[in-house]
């Protein structure tokens, strides 16, 4: 069963490294959507810093969202869902083991160039830290919940809009919580509670939302 | 035990008792609400500090409650439609849930007409505005998921997953107003041992309440045999029933 969870991923990365611009658009995108807002608002670096943590983090909810047309979609047209599903193992396992294939082809990446956008965005090293963390423990948690919402439209003709739609309310609490977290950095307060409420919610997230995302797959396959 | 339960899995038969049901949710619903809006706007007395603008509560709080309370609906529906696999109870997501949105709009609409004169601002974002903007949100997704696909057996099963998963955002707004505790005020009528409202006002809120939830199951019903009607128009029963009413119409034409 591990087995087949280390396949999925390999083969994951092997399509992916083999198709380099798919893991590096969002990637750009990330970088040029955050280079965007000292351009419109101004370069001051007190009200940069004040506002960094949100441009990054709604930078990085619109770069998931991107990434995600691509999670389900080729295996929907090529008929490798359904084998999935007549496969052995749990679908739930085979599906956790695309997320996490995912995680690590956007999330990962995200989380590498987030020292650049900190310089960007003239961030404290305090407050650079409180960000690295949330987005390490928050962008597995946007992978899973965006994962539902890709798995209920991959049917559908025009799912991207939809996808949205569903995926960015569901999203809002983890940006609340991000975005408190490195508040609290940059005033020198203690952060670790709202790591774990965020930690917490990633926990929840792994052990549930496999089971929605295996039954939305069944819904848009059937 | 559960054995008189089971024939209403049968359209024909939910399509008949939510009929008899009707009535009698609309019976309930229009003289509460004749009586809790005319004590509330006329009669209740005025607050002391906030003067008679206090009394949009009359609309806002049971449009807030029963905003949340066709959320639980759903939720409830949709794990017994996924789990025995009853297809009637997806229908009562899909029939529930432009019903819940426009309560939860009605909420944050009042919420911001009581909001210019008392926090001088139509919008703020505090914790339980925010939350029940989010609320909005998730049920205008849930509506534009079931209209996008075309099969609305898979439309009902995909809006039922969505609405369990949007389920996490319940408690969210429940413990909001604690967790970040800002601008809106706490809950006042459910601390039931020594509710921190006068009776004079409380009285026609909870008549109003009463009001506001019948009318949400009237509204519910009325669109759930809709949707029966729209999904089973094949099965003789649907054409029967269109051809007797046509007919007594035709009759009294």
């Amino acid at each position: 069963m591990f087995n087949a969870f280390l396949q999925i991923v390999r083969k994951e990365l092997l399509g992916a490294f083999r198709q380099q611009s798919d893991i590096l658009n969002p990637i750009w995108f990330f970088v040029i959507v955050v280079t965007l807002f000292p351009l419109g608002i101004g370069t001051d670096p007190a009200l940069l810093a004040r506002i960094a943590p949100g441009i990054i983090w709604v930078a990085a909810l619109l770069a998931a969202l991107l990434s995600f047309e691509r999670l389900f979609k080729d295996d929907f047209i090529d008929g490798s869902l359904e084998q999935m599903m007549l496969a052995p193992q749990p679908l739930t396992w085979l599906v956790s083991a695309k997320v996490f294939a995912h995680w690590l082809l956007t999330g990962l990446p995200i989380l590498l160039v987030s020292p650049l956008l900190a310089v960007f965005l003239s961030l404290q090293e305090s407050t650079f830290w409180a960000l690295f963390l949330t987005l390490l423990i928050g962008t597995p948690i946007l992978s899973l919940l965006g994962s539902i919402g890709v798995a209920l439209t991959i049917g559908l003709r025009k799912g991207g809009v939809l996808l949205s739609l569903i995926m960015l309310p569901l999203s809002i609490p983890i940006l609340i919580f991000s975005t408190m977290a490195i508040d609290a950095a940059t005033f020198g307060q203690s952060y670790i509670g709202l790591l774990a409420l965020l930690g917490a919610m990633l926990v929840g997230a792994i052990t549930l939302a496999p089971f929605a995302i295996a039954a939305s797959l069944r819904v848009s396959v059937s | 035990m559960w054995k008189w339960l089971h024939p209403y899995a049968k359209a024909e038969k939910s399509y008949a008792l939510s009929g008899k049901l009707m009535p009698w949710f609309l019976a309930v619903a229009l003289p509460t609400f004749v009586v809790g809006i005319i004590w509330g706007l006329a009669f209740a007395p005025a607050d002391y500090q906030q003067g008679d603008s206090f009394r949009i509560i009359y609309i806002h709080v049971p449009a807030a409650m029963m905003a949340m309370g066709a959320y639980s609906t759903m939720a409830i529906a949709a794990f017994i439609g996924l789990v025995w696999q009853i297809r009637l109870a997806e229908m009562t997501v899909a029939a529930t849930a432009p019903i819940g949105a426009v309560y939860t709009f009605i909420a944050l609409f009042t919420g911001a007409a009581w909001g210019k004169p008392m926090w001088g601002a139509w919008w703020v974002w505090d914790a339980r505005l925010t939350s029940e903007l989010i609320l909005l949100f998730v049920y205008l997704g849930i509506i534009a998921l079931y209209n996008a696909f075309s099969d609305k057996v898979l439309a009902g099963r995909a809006a039922s997953i969505l609405t369990l998963v949007g389920v996490i955002n319940l408690p969210i707004i429940h413990f909001s107003v604690v967790w970040w505790n800002t601008l809106h005020q706490g809950a006042t009528i459910t601390k039931f041992d020594q509710p921190s409202m006068a009776t004079d006002m409380l009285v026609p809120l909870l008549i109003m309440i009463v009001s506001f939830a019948a009318f949400l199951g009237f509204m519910v019903l009325y669109r759930f045999r809709n949707e029966i009607l729209q999904r089973e128009s094949h099965r003789p029963w649907v054409i029967a029933l269109v051809q007797q009413s046509s007919s007594s119409v035709n009759k009294r034409g």
